[in-house]
């Protein structure tokens, strides 16, 4: 059966640029647009950007160690 | 009985009961036909009218309507009419029967103006819900569905208590907004937020929708999280502590839904997630933000649907719940994908998605109010939510590695389902004056502005960086993850038979003594009240009229010497 574009060799890079090209976009238009923050940490340039990328890095960090502690095989409650 | 006007969740329950004794065509229509006539009920009742049934002492108000529950009932009654037309070629007619039963509570619930309607509400509600779970007919929905009935039951006695409680209290059963300051409002408040959602006792969520049939979860993710946020915004508005349970869902959603599997599984613990956000909202209490909280119940309930028609036809036509069993779907069922896309992006509050009109009602109210914390987290939980559900579900089952797997596009009654949901999600998205003319007080919020759009395309586009930088940290593996429900599930179970084995058949011995307690209680009881008992022993006539008249002397002569 015919590959789905998304899986042809290349797709992947080329959506990493494209991807690239979106996330300075969003950045660029702080420039030119005033946010009128309510907050003054807001005032920091792309400062939604970097709060969205580390809390998720933390948030992924985080639940991979909270797994050590609460992952379970999943038959685990069958053999009660 | 006083009333003027059909009650709407009272038609769809007796719709549903009556369902199973029509045959054929016409029960198809009779389901489809049912929720469409019970929305047209909600819209036809004014909002003053209130019949009143005498029961016992309490006059009881059945049907009071006003914006709020209006707004509620609607989207229960909307969600039922395209669930049935999701699966009425497909599931039961235990299911369907089951979910009209089930929708029509929810919708009794909102329009309950007095506390013993809210409660008989909630208790059909949870009926019909076990059946809905039932009816998927395996093993694992039976173990489940007992699970999930104890917790519900338990959690129908604590409301009872408080209600009895309350009333006691004031002298009134009127359901009005509370605070939780005595015994039976804070009882009451428990009995809601358990049915919410809410920690500690959250995980009969996780653990019992996922069980249900392919489509019996797109029932139950809607009625019974979201009834009980709407009986918190009438009876408890702008309750602190709300703030921070809401706060606490939100992220034990995220977090639990990073670590899960099953796509069902991921999309349940984004059901607490969500329901977070609105609890979080109630709390704050403001005007934007109770308004904020009616309308994201109202979008989420549209697209968590969406999601879980996206995951149940997937579920439908290949049989797998494991994100590790599925992935390059989108080859065969680009449709049902892109439904899932758009309910994954509305969950998400993407702009020009339903999601975005209402959460960010909340957080603007959080802004507003200079809640600097509370603030924060709710943003970094919009990247949270972008993170778990609004990529890992589409991506897990629809893209990443090829799974080999070549099924067909779901029945055409399924895909014209998703296709009216996902056309919803963005109707709404784009319009947002469509949905906030009912919600309960005035909308003075402009959702799309500039730095709104900008600040929310960074935050949600990085998050998706972060996943996808962070991938191999994501991948899945079989396992389930361990939660309170631990404790009735292994800890009680297992510490049991360690004791029946130490302690010889401690089962046998505790029926013993139990009954010896019964028996001498009986003994006893028959030893006074039996046949030949003290009390109960059958006498001369003449001794009995012997001991009258001993007592009318005494009488006479304590008259006589009172009178000198």
């Amino acid at each position: 059966m015919k590959q789905h574009w998304l899986y042809r060799t290349g797709t992947s890079r080329k959506l990493w640029i494209l991807g690239s090209i979106v996330l300075a976009l969003t950045i660029m238009a702080e420039l030119f647009i005033s946010l009128h923050p309510y907050f003054a940490i807001e005032r920091l340039f792309s400062f939604h950007a970097l709060l969205g990328f580390i809390s998720c890095v933390v948030m992924i960090v985080f639940a991979k160690l909270l797994g050590v502690l609460v992952k379970r095989k999943d038959n685990y409650y069958d053999d009660v | 009985m006083m009333c003027d006007w059909i009650h709407p969740g009272l038609l769809l329950i007796l719709a549903g009961l009556i369902s199973p004794l029509i045959r054929g065509v016409w029960r198809s229509i009779w389901i489809l036909a049912a929720p469409i006539v019970s929305l047209w009920l909600i819209w036809s009742v004014p909002s003053v009218s209130e019949c009143t049934i005498t029961f016992l002492d309490y006059n009881l108000t059945p049907l009071s309507v006003d914006s709020l529950s209006r707004l509620f009932a609607t989207v229960f009654s909307v969600v039922c009419f395209i669930g049935t037309m999701y699966c009425f070629r497909q599931a039961k007619i235990l299911e369907l029967s089951a979910a009209l039963v089930y929708a029509g509570a929810a919708i009794g619930v909102t329009f309950a103006g007095d506390l013993i309607t809210v409660f008989i509400f909630w208790e059909i509600m949870a009926l019909g819900s076990i059946l809905v779970l039932w009816s998927a007919g395996t093993r694992s929905s039976w173990q489940s569905g007992m699970r999930y009935a104890l917790i519900h039951l338990l959690g129908g006695v604590v409301l009872m208590v408080g209600i009895v409680a309350y009333s006691q209290e004031t002298g009134s059963i009127d359901f009005i907004a509370m605070s939780p300051e005595s015994l039976g409002t804070w009882l009451i408040l428990a009995g809601f937020l358990l049915n919410a959602g809410a920690p500690p006792l959250s995980a009969w969520l996780a653990d019992a929708y996922p069980e249900a049939s392919f489509s019996g979860m797109v029932f139950l993710s809607a009625f019974t999280t979201k009834a009980a946020v709407y009986v918190l915004l009438r009876g408890f508005p702008g309750t602190d502590l709300l703030i921070y349970i809401g706060l606490f869902m939100i992220f034990y959603g995220i977090i639990y839904a990073l670590l899960e599997n099953d796509m069902r599984r991921i999309l349940a613990y984004s059901i607490i997630n969500q329901v977070g956000f609105m609890v979080c909202g109630i709390g704050i209490g403001t005007e934007l933000a109770l308004n904020g909280a009616a309308a994201h119940a109202f979008t989420h309930i549209i697209y968590k649907a969406l999601l879980l028609m996206s995951a149940g036809s997937v579920l439908y036509m290949t049989g797998k719940r494991k994100c590790t069993d599925l992935g390059g779907l989108i080859h065969t069922m680009p449709f049902t994908a892109t439904c899932g896309i758009i309910g994954a992006l509305a969950i998400s509050a993407f702009p020009l998605t339903s999601g975005f009109i209402s959460k960010s009602m909340i957080t603007q109210t959080a802004a507003e109010n200079q809640l600097l914390l509370v603030w924060i987290l709710l943003q970094v939980a919009s990247a949270g939510v972008f993170l778990h559900a609004g990529i890992k579900f589409p991506w897990f089952v629809f893209f990443q590695k090829d799974s080999g797997l070549r099924p067909a596009e779901a029945p055409i009654n399924m895909r014209l389902a998703m296709l009216i949901f996902a056309f919803l999600c963005i109707l709404l998205g784009v319009m947002p004056g469509l949905l906030f003319w009912m919600l309960p007080y005035n909308v003075d919020y402009v959702p799309y502005t500039a730095p709104h759009v900008i600040t929310q395309l960074q935050l949600l586009l990085f998050s998706g960086l972060a996943f996808f930088v962070m991938l191999p940290w994501m991948q899945r593996t079989l396992t389930i993850s361990l939660d309170f429900d631990w404790l009735y599930r292994k800890l009680l179970p297992c510490s049991w038979n360690i004791a029946q084995r130490n302690y010889g058949s401690l089962e046998t011995r505790i029926k013993e003594l139990g009954n010896r307690v019964i028996c001498s209680v009986g003994l006893g009881i028959s030893r006074i009240y039996g046949n030949e008992g003290f009390i109960t022993k059958t006498g001369l006539t003449s001794n009995a009229v012997f001991v009258a008249m001993i007592f009318l002397l005494g009488y006479l002569l304590f008259y006589l010497f009172n009178l000198t």
